[in-house]
């Protein structure tokens, strides 16, 4: 993964400046700050799953508020990464109607396959592993997120041929 | 079968898009509400309907729409709260998922009668699957002149966007989801003002819940009188319920509200009873913020009458014994659920989730897991289960925001209705589940 350092070094994408255009022109113009949280979820996602301070910054400048407003707000919420992360982040639910349909079992289970502990990067640096609260699929439990997609219903059977698929790709 | 007003076509090939959703008689409402109605007859229909937000605190939607301060010169918003993190609550976003111009023309149909030039879905970062199925329907809208300027000729102008949060549960309550939206940490505000008199951008603005907002079109095609005919007393309509835990058929159910709560665990129409031929132990009937119930309590009253799917017949009998609908978050378990796992589990959520502006639930919210979790793994004495029940005294009502509340109820109702379960973890320490819970935790690898 590349280490970026300066804010100068922070480029986005064409696409990922015209979709912050795009959130940008969905507020009255001296609102622009309420763009923040779309452009940290774009930000993410073009630089390789988290957002160093570099690429906060970059997100102060864009929205021309003070470095320390996008500080607080990515520090305040969970799905804003603050470390490096690996290839797949694996978030697996651990909240209550999950833990009743398995959860514990499946976190067990991942940490075994993984090598690693909850909070941590497998060594080969392919996934990260990570609980989270409720997702909004409780009677599917027990799942887990990766990206934008919601793996549900899981078993042990499941959970090996996902992470052989994600090896693969 | 019950009757459906919003799932009635939610099996429908092709029902996310706009066109087999109109062919369906979508985007109705938005016709009759903009050529043949004022703003004010839209809410009254409302009112006469006698909808209940169902968001959680069930407040009546057209009162709350009353209330909207109308200052001239400012922008008026509708926001629509697609947060959903309660844990045990999922129906909103498969209401967004399946059928996402529902809502759209829910939006639309309520911003008319609020007169909100923009309106806003703040929908939960997570689903970021659900927001693209939402900008997608949105697009066809706008193409189809039912957003943007002058929708259907009538003269009346929306623009209607989709802003993900960030993951934060918090974001849920309305006054933090607006500062949100702002830009900001989700910390609630001090109320009042409410948002009615000053909410997004310091402009009046209402905020509602998914599932009220893609009630009105059917309110507006039907009127409000034959509503307010479906369901029992002060609970009228249908209720989406998300039902998960130990079932043999968890989902999202449309029921009529009134549905005696037997019928809705056990019969095959619904839930299909307790999963693996187990017995019924305990349930959540609301979201994992009202109080937990044991399960001759759910079923009947502690006078003995049987329970109904509404408002009222749940909460009868107050805190002591009764419980609340919330916003449909139903969790049942079986027997072999360990209570004081659970409801660790419960208290672990509410400290993670709490912002963190009022020490009575930053600190309680954490002594609390802290005790729990001293108690679930064999170092708990028994003055703790009273020290449990004094902190979640000490939370209840002193807090800006009710997240403080939902996080002392879960733990102050497991112990009134499950007192021994927790002594006897205390007194054997050596043992990780009370007797008849046979919770086996991580050691247990095939899964539940
Ligand atoms: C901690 C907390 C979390 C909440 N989460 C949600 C939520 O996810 N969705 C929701 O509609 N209402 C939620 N609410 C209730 C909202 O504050 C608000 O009452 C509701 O959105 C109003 O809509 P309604 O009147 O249509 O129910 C939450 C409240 C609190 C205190
Ligand atoms: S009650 Fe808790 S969540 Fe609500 S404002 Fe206070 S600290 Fe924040
Ligand atoms: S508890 Fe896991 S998704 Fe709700």
């Amino acid at each position: 993964m590349n280490e970026i350092t300066t804010q100068a070094e922070v480029q986005f994408s064409e696409e990922a400046m015209a979709e912050i255009r795009r959130y940008i022109s969905h507020y009255p113009p001296d609102r622009k700050k309420s763009a923040l949280l779309p452009i940290l979820h774009i930000a993410q996602a073009e630089f390789g799953g988290w957002v160093s301070p570099a690429v906060q910054d970059k997100v102060a400048e864009i929205l021309e508020i003070q470095p320390i407003e996008v500080y607080e707000v990515a520090t305040f919420y969970t799905m804003f990464n603050l470390k490096p992360v690996g290839k797949h982040v694996l978030e697996v639910c651990r909240t209550g109607p999950c833990m009743l349909r398995g959860a514990d079992q499946l976190i067990e289970h991942l940490e075994n396959r993984l090598s690693c502990h909850v909070g941590e990067n497998s060594a080969d640096g392919m996934f990260t592993l990570k609980t989270v609260e409720c997702l909004a699929a409780c009677g599917f439990g027990p799942m887990l997120q990766i990206r934008e997609k919601y793996y549900e219903n899981l078993d042990p059977e499941k959970i090996d041929q996902l992470l052989d698929d994600l090896r693969k790709q | 079968m019950g009757l459906k007003i919003l799932t009635e076509h939610i099996n429908v090939p092709g029902i996310n898009t706009f066109e087999t959703y109109r062919k369906m008689g979508g985007y109705r409402s938005v016709e009759k509400a903009l050529k043949t109605m004022t703003p004010d007859e839209v809410v009254d229909e409302v009112k006469k309907s006698g909808l209940r937000g169902r968001g959680g605190a069930g407040f009546p939607t057209g009162m709350k729409w009353s209330f909207l301060a109308k200052p001239e010169g400012k922008p008026r918003y509708l926001v629509c709260n697609a947060d959903e993190s309660e844990p045990g609550t999922f129906k909103d976003r498969v209401l967004m998922e399946k059928i996402p111009h529902a809502l759209i023309e829910g939006m639309i149909t309520s911003s008319y009668a609020l007169g909100a030039r923009t309106s806003y879905i703040y929908i939960r970062g997570e689903l970021m699957f659900v927001l693209r199925i939402l900008e997608k329907a949105i697009a066809e809208a706008y193409a189809a002149g039912f957003l943007g300027e002058n929708i259907l000729g009538s003269g009346y102008s929306l623009d209607l966007h989709v802003h993900p949060g960030g993951g934060a549960y918090i974001c849920g309550e309305e006054t933090a989801l607006l500062e949100s939206l702002e830009g900001k940490r989700g910390n609630p505000r001090n109320k009042p003002p409410f948002p009615a008199v000053q909410g997004l951008y310091a402009c009046p603005t209402v905020v509602n819940n998914v599932e009220s907002i893609a009630t009105v079109p059917w309110i507006v095609n039907n009127t409000g009188e034959e509503y307010a005919k479906i369901g029992v007393g002060r609970s009228t309509g249908t209720k989406l319920i998300s039902a998960g835990g130990h079932l043999n058929k968890p989902g999202v159910y449309e029921i009529e509200l009134g549905l005696p709560v037997e019928e809705f665990l056990f019969s095959d129409e619904y839930c299909g009873g307790i999963w693996k031929g187990r017995q019924f132990k305990a349930v959540v009937a609301g979201g994992s913020s009202v109080p937990i119930l044991p399960a001759q309590l759910f079923l009947k009253t502690a006078e003995g009458t049987p329970r109904l799917m509404t408002y009222e017949s749940l909460s009868e009998g107050g805190f002591v014994s009764g419980t609340m609908l919330g916003s449909g978050g139903f969790i049942a378990m079986d027997d072999t659920t360990c209570i004081v796992r659970n409801t660790w589990n419960f208290s672990r959520f509410y400290h993670h989730e709490s912002c963190g502006q009022c020490s009575p639930c930053r600190e309680g919210t954490g002594w609390m897991e802290k005790i729990l979790h001293r108690i679930e793994h064999g170092h708990g004495h028994m003055h703790d289960i009273d020290l449990l029940v004094n902190v979640s005294k000490q939370i209840e009502g002193n807090t800006i925001c009710p997240l403080g509340d939902a996080a002392a109820w879960p733990v102050a109702s497991a112990v009134r209705h499950f007192r021994e379960e927790f002594e006897w973890h205390v007194k054997h320490p050596d043992k990780a589940t009370a007797p008849g819970a046979v919770y086996r935790g991580a050691e247990d690898l095939a899964f539940a």
